[in-house]
């Protein structure tokens, strides 16, 4: 009976591709009051590093897990339970507890990454979740739909959740038909068109932002509501160093240090995500998509779209979540629009929704509410 | 979109999407197509070990067999190059090199240079290397540094299917002649590669494994024996870290300086016979650019200074083994 009132912490899954992670270390001791979104242990994968954040509360009666060790997806790594479970009985879970199957790989993965072809192109996307409002996430400059890594099945509790790659991003088609704002915003609405989404919440990141608020403002009766990150459009100031270097990097070396731009802790920039980056810059048609967008967007190191008129006017109800230390666009555009919520989340970065997943999600949740 | 694929068909696809894109690349080699005049379907073959297998369905007689005469066609390759067109032209086996050492030493690699830099060479020669297929001595050498000593040429070896499609593309687009050596035990492993083309630059080793405590430096096959050795020595507290170089010319010193830098040791891998090898070029490079880092000897684990033996126990024993590597590792790790 009192099985019901016990809660296994388990080993994320971030992502299609992640099996296994490590344990890096726990950041609670035996015996603590765990509240839901504290950080609870630190967990490390060949794709990124990341603290976890809890997503029950209770008294963490146990540590299964030892740091330093690997563990498959879902494996347990703690206990939680109240004061009056006894310890034979978190013992019984502990030896009864069995790893659930993962389901079918080539299933998962057919699953996972689906492509629609669209009035701009072919388009990778993932969706998620069955019930309430469609939610599209719009990943930034360079970037792809695996930037929503940590957020996409939060997020798909309570929206089907699209997140894409835009053209000449990720595994969607690289030639960009029109390079600018326009263009990308047409992408938008052509991915919406072809998976029969007539209205949806907008999410976007940086670039990603600016495209959404476009389409909020061109667009009103296909955008519920508006959540720009760390966005774009919203004042002249960027990071020129990063725009340029990003495009212009062709090794390793050069590329590692303009990463560091997006992430308040450094650390994050691991050998894995400078080879995939490096892997999609050297795809035919990436340099030329990423230059000429950059020219386009960020002429001589300022932003060309500058959005908030239009989205003051459009009325919108727009949620705003910047990065207290985002290296490439300043977190004070955040205070540039008339009337929206503003967050500003402390020691995050330009990734902002990587470093600080459940801040983000539990802010869009409440937002699309 | 990415899908696991072989090296051999990574390299087909390489040559594939080049020739669609250009039309001046072509293709030729010894029964590279299956043999002219010969019964039933024109490409029945595709080369001796089918790598070209398909190709000519798709662009006819932009692929060519060619005589039993690598100087006569690897010298129409380099003819063929300073004239407009881009060859690819596939030499079966690198041991094959010899009886065309004028065209490529003396011809290819000096027009650029003897031209006054207005002559270009966008020629590639494909050719097989390595042991362990029980082909005897004249068909299983590594000869890699024959062609690194000649300025002028580039010298490519790919450890995996992926970097093989992006070097074979970066190795035609280049204006310069290529050696690209494909491992014929390597044929058969699988990776993730793009559909799309893409390029791999010259001159950028692969990390393939961050470790600090010693640096493997190798190419083709033995990133592979590499990486099984760091296996086994990260049971044993050693934290190897793998330079893959991937092109031998130009080599990629910035990364090998920078990692023994971190780790202090060097253990240089390579499948040609130790003297003057790649193995023995990067040890006096490390030694003369980062000595103040090093905290032992550099190791060179080398084939013996012997052809490759016919005998297949032999020859296992000749093939630089993962045993080896880490007793060499070891041997650094020593107080």
């Amino acid at each position: 009976m009192s099985e019901a009132n016990i809660t296994p912490v388990l080993m994320p899954k971030w992502g299609l591709s992640m099996s296994e992670g490590v344990l890096v270390d726990w950041l609670v001791d035996e015996g603590a009051e765990i509240t839901v979104g504290d950080e609870i242990m630190e967990v490390e994968t060949d794709k990124i590093a990341s603290a976890v954040e809890a997503a029950d509360a209770g008294i963490l009666r146990r540590r299964v897990g030892d740091a330093g060790e690997t563990y498959p997806v879902r494996a347990l790594l703690g206990v939680l339970a109240p004061p009056d479970v006894s310890d034979d009985d978190i013992d019984a879970y502990i030896a009864a507890y069995e790893v659930p199957e993962d389901e079918d790989d080539d299933e998962a993965a057919a699953a996972a990454y689906e492509f629609a072809d669209t009035a701009a192109g072919r388009l990778r996307y993932a969706s998620r979740g069955d019930d309430g409002p469609a939610l599209v996430l719009i990943h930034g400059f360079g970037g792809d739909l695996d930037n929503w890594l940590f957020n996409i099945d939060a997020l798909a509790e309570r929206a089907r959740v699209y997140a894409f790659d835009l053209p000449g991003h990720g595994q969607s088609v690289k030639a960009i038909e029109d390079p600018s704002l326009a263009g990308l915003t047409g992408a938008l609405q052509a991915f919406l068109d072809t998976v029969e989404v007539n209205s949806a919440h907008l999410v976007g990141h940086s670039m990603g932002a600016a495209v959404a608020a476009r389409l909020a403002c061109d667009a009103p009766e296909r955008v519920q509501s508006l959540t720009l990150i760390g966005a774009a459009g919203l004042g002249p100031e960027i990071n020129a160093d990063y725009i340029d270097g990003f495009v212009g990097a062709e090794s390793r070396r050069e590329l590692k240090p303009v990463l560091f731009n997006l992430f308040a802790d450094s650390e994050l920039v691991n050998r894995s995500m400078v080879d995939d980056l490096l892997k999609y810059k050297r795809i035919d048609g990436v340099q030329e998509a990423l230059s000429s967008l950059a020219t386009e967007l960020f002429p001589g190191g300022t932003q060309s779209a500058q959005l908030t008129g239009d989205i003051d006017a459009s009325g919108l109800n727009t949620l705003v979540i910047w990065g207290s230390d985002d290296a490439v666009i300043p977190a004070a555009h955040a205070q540039a629009l008339g009337n929206a919520s503003i967050e500003i989340i402390d020691g995050a970065g330009h990734m902002v929704q990587m470093e600080k997943a459940s801040a983000v999600n539990a802010l869009i949740l409440a937002h699309i509410e | 979109m990415a899908r696991n694929l072989s090296m051999k068909d990574a390299i087909n696809e390489a040559l594939d999407q080049e020739m669609s894109r250009d039309p001046t690349v072509i293709v030729m080699g010894e029964d590279i197509v299956g043999g002219s005049g010969s019964p039933g379907e024109d490409d029945a073959w595709g080369g001796v070990l089918g790598v070209t297998k398909g190709l000519h369905a798709k662009h006819g007689d932009r692929l060519m067999d060619t005589p039993l005469s690598e100087s006569a066609y690897i010298g129409a390759a380099v003819g063929a190059s300073t004239c407009g067109l881009r060859p690819v032209a596939e030499l079966m086996f690198l041991d094959f090199m010899g009886v065309c050492f004028d065209q490529i030493f003396n011809q290819a690699a000096k027009f650029r240079y003897m031209f006054g830099g207005k002559a270009e060479t966008p020629v590639t020669i494909r050719a097989m290397v390595g042991a362990g297929f029980r082909a005897a001595a004249q068909h299983s050498q590594m000869l890699t540094p024959l062609f690194t000593h000649i300025p002028g040429l580039k010298v490519v070896c790919p450890s995996n299917a992926y970097d093989a499609k992006g070097l074979l593309i970066q190795s035609i687009r280049d204006n310069d002649p290529v050696i690209f050596c494909e491992h014929k035990a390597l044929y058969a492993s699988e990776t993730d590669v793009p559909e799309e083309s893409y390029t791999v630059p010259f001159g950028e080793a692969n990390i393939v494994r961050e470790g600090s405590d010693a640096t493997i430096v190798g190419y083709g096959l033995m990133v592979h024996r590499a990486s099984e050795a760091a296996e086994t020595l990260a049971g044993e507290g050693i934290q190897c870290e793998i330079v893959d170089l991937r092109t031998l010319s130009p080599i990629d010193t910035d990364s090998i300086v920078e990692s023994v830098e971190n780790t202090g040791r060097l253990v240089c891998v390579d499948e040609a016979n130790p003297r003057c090898s790649i193995a023995s070029d990067v040890a006096a490079t490390v030694s003369q650019e980062a000595f103040s880092s090093l905290k032992a000897a550099p190791q060179l684990v080398t084939a013996p200074h012997t052809p490759v033996p016919f005998s297949p126990a032999l020859e296992d024993l000749y093939i630089p083994s993962a045993e080896a590597i880490a007793d060499a590792v070891r041997k650094t790790m020593a107080p």
